[in-house]
């Protein structure tokens, strides 16, 4: 075998290596991309029921309840982002740092009777209780700024 | 006065780091002996003087000198000395600065080790690593430095963090960067290699036992991390895929391809610009890794918003390592020489199919952890991928590289035919073949497959082992004494492959895990993964600085008493915060695992886990490490180097 024909074969090696890995990217980004929704978001797109996203937005105060459903204890809570809400059922444990009135995220997806079922709800945060893409989708939509207390209340016209 | 010895320390670090720079890489261009003679000593000197910085830095977290900012914003009086200690690598002005340290030991090391590599070469060496340390000194002394004052000082500090209250996260950081920066060397060599323009086969000789070592580190920090995320945060999950974690799998990708190549550069002389690209690769994903997606300024635009300048600097430093050893690379690659012919069946063609899967898998790992922040940024879309994503992208590409991952060891150099491998290497086949077999019954094809592949590696992996003592074909006194002239590396080699299928196995078994989420009263009794779980009682355990409720759980399997078992909830007052303090109790097969999650109306929220293999996840992890070190310790690695007279030198 001459140095060229070695060469091709490497470079096909390469080419098939590479590009295997570029095709299984963009397929898994059509399926698997997981988009960021405040409650407002998922009324005005209205995502199709089984579609994952990621639900980010306040606890409404005092809308928490503890269910047991076939002995595995859950929970159902409201999400606000100050405009809509959206009722959240979840089966496990809370974390921790889950509070009323404090930011939330919620991974999970749209029932067809538009609740959502959150396989996951994640209260991670910084020190103003806040997680970031929450924070960020609040104040894009002008319902909340730095330093104020954030609209944990319930939702005008929800 | 503790803490300026240790700010005038830092500063004379980095004046010495500049001086290495410049003497190093200037006397060498000039062949000036007496200045190449010189950078030895000024490395050392570096490493002493970061060393008393450090030292500073901990005494004053030890005398609890609340003057000092960055003491006052991460611990408190009431906090465990030893975490007083530990918490000093924990934030991240700390971190840089043994960032930093870790740096100047590499390059103490690499004056100490190498009195015999060519005089030259050593002083180039040095000047880029020295260049690298001020660059990154000078970040730390102009946006953060761990030693600025404040005041007037509080009475307590704010206490760090109660997750990284813990053991595994003393010694995760040391290790985890040792692996990260331990890859500055071999980047350090490639870059000299470049301005000399010539690599041969001392040079893939001398840069192994660095890329070696670095991945042995990086494999065992990657190892410790993901134990403590099973062990620590209580969700019975051990990789989330977060950027944290993919960025020191990255490094990891590309270093292992690395060592790998270096083979081929050591033997054959053959792909020696590609192992230059790795060199300089790994290294500037360990950088970036560290520093854009740790500090966590490209995962949060705020960082950058809070402070323009760290950010600003950071980008600018990693656009001058990373960029300026590429466009050197693009200038004077070309006049490096290509080596060796080899066929596409061969021992090299197996490396180089290992070097295109591994890197392959980086680039989707890179894609899937850079995209989102950078889609968030320039388009203001925010996304997320997750575990689906990199299931769905890296398994297709793992499957053919733990496919080849057994024979390519069994390949001879320069040219191969398949059938005698099929003779040496059938019975770990037909094995794991077996396997595959008896675990679809029951389980699913990916997770039978999985387990095929385990057996099939930790077999074929000692298929070379076995071939070359002639086990079975000879007396056994005969194999023995073969064995014992094995070449130390062909047996470090098997151990690290094999740790991968131990690993592989551990991952697989997680298809056989059972959980359940349970609210239980005081003396209830719950069925779950085949055991009986009963909450015996819940009881109040305070601890140094947290309270706490305990749970005791009696475990039983058809009766027999198994374990008694306790987890609890601490809440640690000073930081207001909860956390869950897992009980695990392993026999090596499955862990039990039990948490205790929130009380209402006197019954307490239980998960319980049985983990099916998961300790062999990290079994397998520390076996490739310990695979790495059998490497390192082979004469081969020390002999034939320059001079004879101190044979052990370019190792250590």
């Amino acid at each position: 075998m001459t140095r060229k024909h070695r060469r091709l074969v490497v470079v096909l090696a390469c080419m098939a290596g590479l590009g295997s890995a570029a095709a299984l990217t963009l397929n898994a980004f059509s399926n698997t991309m997981v988009f960021f929704m405040t409650p407002a978001d998922l009324a005005e797109k209205n995502p199709p029921p089984g579609q994952t996203v990621r639900l980010g937005g306040m606890v409404e105060a005092g809308s928490l309840k503890r269910t047991i459903e076939d002995g595995e204890p859950g929970a159902t809570f409201r999400v606000t982002d100050g405009k809509s809400a959206v009722t959240v059922a979840y089966t496990g444990i809370l974390p921790d740092l889950f509070r009323e009135g404090q930011g939330v995220v919620a991974l999970g997806s749209l029932l067809p009777d538009h609740s959502f079922h959150a396989q996951e709800v994640l209260a991670k945060h910084d020190e103003t209780y806040m997680p970031k893409d929450v924070a960020d989708a609040l104040k894009k939509r002008g319902y909340w700024k730095e330093g104020q207390k954030p609209p944990a209340t319930k939702a005008a016209g929800s | 006065m503790i803490p300026e010895l240790g700010n005038f320390a830092l500063a004379l670090a980095c004046c010495l780091a500049l001086a290495q720079a410049v003497v190093g890489i200037w006397g060498a261009q000039r062949r000036d002996i007496r200045l190449m003679a010189a950078t030895p000593g000024l490395a050392v000197g570096q490493f002493l003087a970061l060393a008393t910085a450090a030292g500073a830095l901990v005494w004053a977290a030890v005398h609890d000198d609340f003057s000092v900012a960055n003491i006052a914003e991460n611990s408190a009086i009431a906090k465990p000395l030893m975490y007083k200690i530990s918490g000093c690598w924990g934030n991240h002005e700390g971190s840089i600065l043994l960032w930093g340290l870790i740096l100047s030991i590499c390059g103490a090391a690499v004056s100490l080790a190498g009195r015999n590599l060519p005089s030259g070469l050593r002083a180039r060496v040095l000047g880029v690593l020295g260049g690298t340390s001020c660059g990154f000194l000078l970040f730390a002394l102009t946006t953060s430095n761990p030693f600025l004052r404040i005041w007037p000082p509080p009475a307590d500090g704010q206490g760090m963090n109660p997750l990284l209250q813990d053991p595994g996260l003393a010694f995760h950081p040391p290790i985890l960067y040792t692996g990260y920066v331990g890859f500055a060397v071999p980047f350090a060599f490639a870059v000299a290699a470049l301005i000399e323009g010539r690599i041969d086969a001392a040079w893939g000789r001398w840069v192994r036992p660095w890329a070696l070592t670095s991945w042995a580190f990086l494999t065992c920090g990657i190892a410790l991390g993901s134990w403590w995320a099973y062990y620590e945060l209580g969700w019975g999950g051990y990789w989330f895929w977060d950027p944290v974690e993919n960025a020191s799998l990255m490094p990891w990708l590309t270093g292992t391809a690395l060592v790998h190549s270096a083979i081929v550069v050591e033997k054959r002389e053959s792909l020696k610009i590609w192992t230059v690209l790795l060199a300089i690769g790994t290294f500037s994903l360990s950088l970036s890794g560290t520093f854009l997606v740790r500090s966590g300024i490209l995962n949060s635009v705020h960082s950058f918003a809070n402070d323009p300048a760290r950010g600003i600097f950071i980008l600018a430093l990693l656009a001058l390592v990373i960029g300026g050893s590429l466009l050197l690379f693009a200038l004077r690659a070309p006049r490096l020489s290509s080596g060796g012919i080899f066929a596409p069946i061969s021992r090299e063609g197996a490396l180089v199919l290992n070097n295109i899967l591994l890197c392959s898998i980086c680039a989707v790992v890179v894609v899937g952890t850079m995209y989102p922040p950078f889609a968030d940024l320039l388009l203001g879309q925010k996304i997320s991928v997750g575990a689906p994503f990199f299931n769905a992208t890296v398994l297709p590409l793992a499957i053919p590289l733990f496919a080849a991952m057994a024979v390519g060891p069994l390949l001879p150099w320069k040219r191969a035919k398949l059938m005698p491998i099929v003779e040496h290497a059938w019975w770990a086949a037909l094995a794991a073949v077996i396997v595959t077999g008896a675990c679809t019954i029951g389980m699913k094809i990916l997770p039978a497959l999985a387990f095929g592949f385990a057996t099939w590696i930790i077999l074929g992996s000692f298929a070379e082992v076995v071939e070359r003592v002639l086990l079975f074909r000879t007396p056994v006194a005969s194999s023995f004494r073969r064995a014992r002239g094995l070449p130390i590396a062909v047996l470090g080699a098997a151990i690290a492959h094999a740790g991968m299928g131990v690993t592989l196995a551990g991952l697989a078994g997680a298809a056989l895990d059972s959980q359940k989420i349970v609210s239980a009263k005081v003396g209830q009794t719950f069925s779950s993964g085949g055991y009986e779980w009963t909450l015996m009682k819940l009881e109040d355990a305070d601890g140094p600085n947290y309270t706490s409720r305990m749970a005791t759980i009696y475990v039983k399997k058809d009766g027999v008493p198994v374990v008694l078992m306790h987890p609890s909830r601490r809440n640690f007052t000073a930081q207001h915060q909860t956390t869950s303090d897992v009980a695990i109790s392993t026999n090596l097969l499955r862990d039990l695992y039990a948490v205790l999650g929130e009380e209402h109306d006197g019954q307490a929220v239980l998960r319980l886990h049985v983990n099916v293999l998961a300790p062999w996840i990290w079994l397998g992890a520390f076996t490739m490490a310990i695979g790495g070190a059998i490497s390192l310790s082979d004469r081969r690695l020390r002999v034939g180097a320059p001079s004879r007279a101190r044979p052990d030198a370019v190792t250590a």
